[in-house]
């Protein structure tokens, strides 16, 4: 993703060569670089290697020492049976259920709605902007409202149901499979914007005369679009998936808000039981080796990802 | 404005001459008669009112008396029209108008410290020569793919062992040592023509007059785009302020709507109304900004 010449040498003219001038050089660029650099070292370099170190202790800030274990909070992951090894699976389950369950559809919609919009057609800033909308409200909004539209006594959307004459109970918030379908249908219209507005400008950017050249050919617009759309839209289509995957992998506020991580703790996600483990049970080091697990799964999806993608388009 | 090409603030990405969709008005005319162009509408209306329709649900539900808001779910009209709900927030337990407060000074604050501290690198990372740039720019990169689950627990004791917990400050300056305002400007500044500069240099300008008379002010786009995206992201952050801060008075409105949430479990027009309240200026921000933070998102996929 980084650009490319922009790390070419962009040496001014008039510096001089030699010692002097090359440590001057070097002092003005870090005293411009140092505010960010500070704050970068102590709340991003550090913590990452912090958490490292934390994770190889038990670490429970209400004790007067955290003894040094090892790896042993790892291999506690990895035995079954352990303390922390059922819940951490059970809440990796939730995370992985619920992203497969949403990348999909987080996918192909926002697609779909971008290929619309992508027609010529009158108001499409419009569109735009309101499909957007939803995505710059925060988690805690779009969790508390839904919360209620979706509560299966005094929820608005039951009783919509019921008033068309369908089942008016259904158990959005507290039962399975229902609480996955409220968590993904809820992602999908807080976000969808969001990807509908990049693959947008990803169709915009795929040349014209490439759909000339197929309509030519006698491409109906199915043909254009496996043919001449998702090929050409294949970088863009790339990140978009390895962003969407993240973000998912990532769930929070819409478990801790709309389901409480229930019934039961079915909908509780890694980041819910990393959090509360940590933050709330002191229970620390258990919660870095945590984290630190989770990223290694997240970065081998990514990887993979990656690989495929770049596979398909050779 | 019949068309929907996007111009990119952030010109850093090359868009190809004539990409944008030329209108041609025959064509056009004749297509729109075509059914299938109503039903391109129909869908897009249809996707329209399903976002629309449960905010404006939500906003009217405000209105509604306590009663009204568990006991008529199905009509959205609220008979009679109330203010109860805001009455209730505002002179009940929550201090709601605090929490509204500490999100404005706690957001402004983050917002002030990404747009200083990100300018001046993203200057050096752009535009100067120096040991290690490659290093330092390489790990700047790095940390924007990695989860922010990894920084909850050790900054959570960094921030403590500051003396942080429960203030301003925890809210406030570790969100913006994050890495993407600097890349954000930094892909802006290497887009920008650099023979002002030069002429400025020629004329015996030093960094630091180039910087803030002539790199800021062509960047001004940029710099508002940055502010507004920092805006909203701090904002609207959750899970951070959940656990960092604690006292009733200290609380943002992310947390504090969680809380109202527990406190008025079945009293939903009062929590819906301070999800208005949370919403509001995140709305008027949207509305003046649409098109900056749209096409910033757009930009971030075509550039990648």
């Amino acid at each position: 993703m980084v650009a490319n010449s922009a790390l070419a040498p962009l040496v001014p003219r008039g510096t001089r060569p030699g010692g002097r001038g090359v440590h001057r050089k070097n002092a003005t660029a870090y005293l411009f670089l140092a505010p960010f650099l500070i704050l970068f070292c102590v709340f991003v370099l550090a913590p990452a290697v912090y958490g490292l170190w934390i994770s190889l202790h038990i670490w429970n800030p209400l004790l007067p020492n955290q003894p040094f274990v090892g790896l042993e909070n790892y291999t506690q992951l990895f035995t079954p049976g352990s303390l922390t090894s059922g819940d951490f699976w059970e809440s990796m389950r939730a995370t992985g259920i619920f992203t497969v369950a949403s990348v999909p559809f987080l996918l192909v919609i926002p697609l779909l709605i971008a290929v619309l919009l992508n027609q010529k057609i009158r108001g499409g800033t419009v569109f735009r902007a309101i499909f957007f909308a939803p995505y710059v409200l925060g988690v805690a909004v779009i969790g508390v409202i839904w919360r209620y539209l979706l509560d299966p006594q005094l929820g608005v959307v039951n009783h919509l149901l019921g008033l068309f004459g369908l089942t008016s109970d259904v158990p959005w918030t507290v039962d399975v499979p229902w609480v996955w379908i409220s968590l993904v249908a809820v992602t999908i219209w807080w976000t969808l914007g969001f990807n509908t507005v990049i693959l947008l400008a990803g169709l915009q950017g795929i040349n014209k005369e490439l759909y000339d050249a197929a309509s030519v050919d006698g491409a109906g617009a199915m043909r254009k679009f496996f043919s001449v759309t998702l090929p050409g839209l294949r970088p863009v289509l790339s990140f978009v998936t390895t962003v969407t995957i993240l973000a998912s992998a990532n769930m929070f506020g819409q478990s801790y808000l709309i389901t409480h991580g229930g019934p039961g703790h079915a909908t509780r996600t890694a980041i819910m039981y990393i959090a509360d483990e940590g933050l709330s049970q002191n229970q620390m080091g258990a919660a870095s080796a945590m984290s630190y697990v989770l990223f290694a799964l997240l970065a081998v999806v990514s990887l993979v990802n990656f690989r495929l993608q770049r596979d398909k388009s050779e | 404005m019949t068309t929907n090409s996007l111009s990119r603030p952030t010109s850093s990405s090359a868009e190809p001459p004539g990409s944008g969709s030329r209108r041609r008005p025959a064509t056009a005319m004749r297509r729109r008669t075509r059914p299938g162009r109503i039903a391109v509408y129909v869908v897009l209306a249809i996707t329209a009112l399903i976002i629309v329709v449960p905010l404006a649900w939500i906003f009217l539900t405000s209105f509604k008396t306590d009663f009204a808001a568990i006991n008529a779910p199905g009509s959205p009209w609220p008979k009679p029209f109330v203010f109860d709900a805001y009455h209730t927030l505002s002179s009940g337990q929550q201090p709601i108008f605090r929490w509204f407060l500490n999100s404005l000074a706690a957001a402004s604050l983050q917002t002030l410290i990404i747009l200083v501290t990100a300018s001046m690198g993203a200057y050096a990372l752009a535009r100067m020569e120096f040991r290690g740039k490659r290093i330092v720019f390489g790990v700047i990169v790095a940390t924007l793919l990695v989860p922010p689950v990894i920084f909850l627990i050790p900054n959570y004791l960094i921030v403590q062992n500051l003396g942080w917990l429960d203030t301003l400050w925890a809210v406030s300056v570790p969100g913006a040592a994050g890495a993407f305002g600097i890349f954000f400007l930094r892909q802006f500044f290497v887009g920008l023509p650099t023979e002002i500069e030069e002429a400025a240099r020629i004329d015996g300008a030093g960094d630091i007059r180039i910087f803030l008379q002539i790199v800021l002010p062509l960047s001004r786009p940029a710099i508002a785009t940055l502010a507004v995206l920092s805006f909203l992201a701090n904002w609207n952050d959750f899970l951070w302020p959940v656990y960092v801060l604690l006292s009733p008075d200290k609380l943002t409105l992310q947390p504090g709507l969680s809380v109202l949430q527990g406190a008025y479990s079945t009293h939903f027009g009062i929590v819906m109304a301070g999800a208005v309240i949370a919403s509001i200026p995140v709305l008027i921000i949207f509305t003046l900004a649409q098109r900056q933070i749209v096409d910033s998102v757009a930009s971030s996929g075509v550039k990648g």
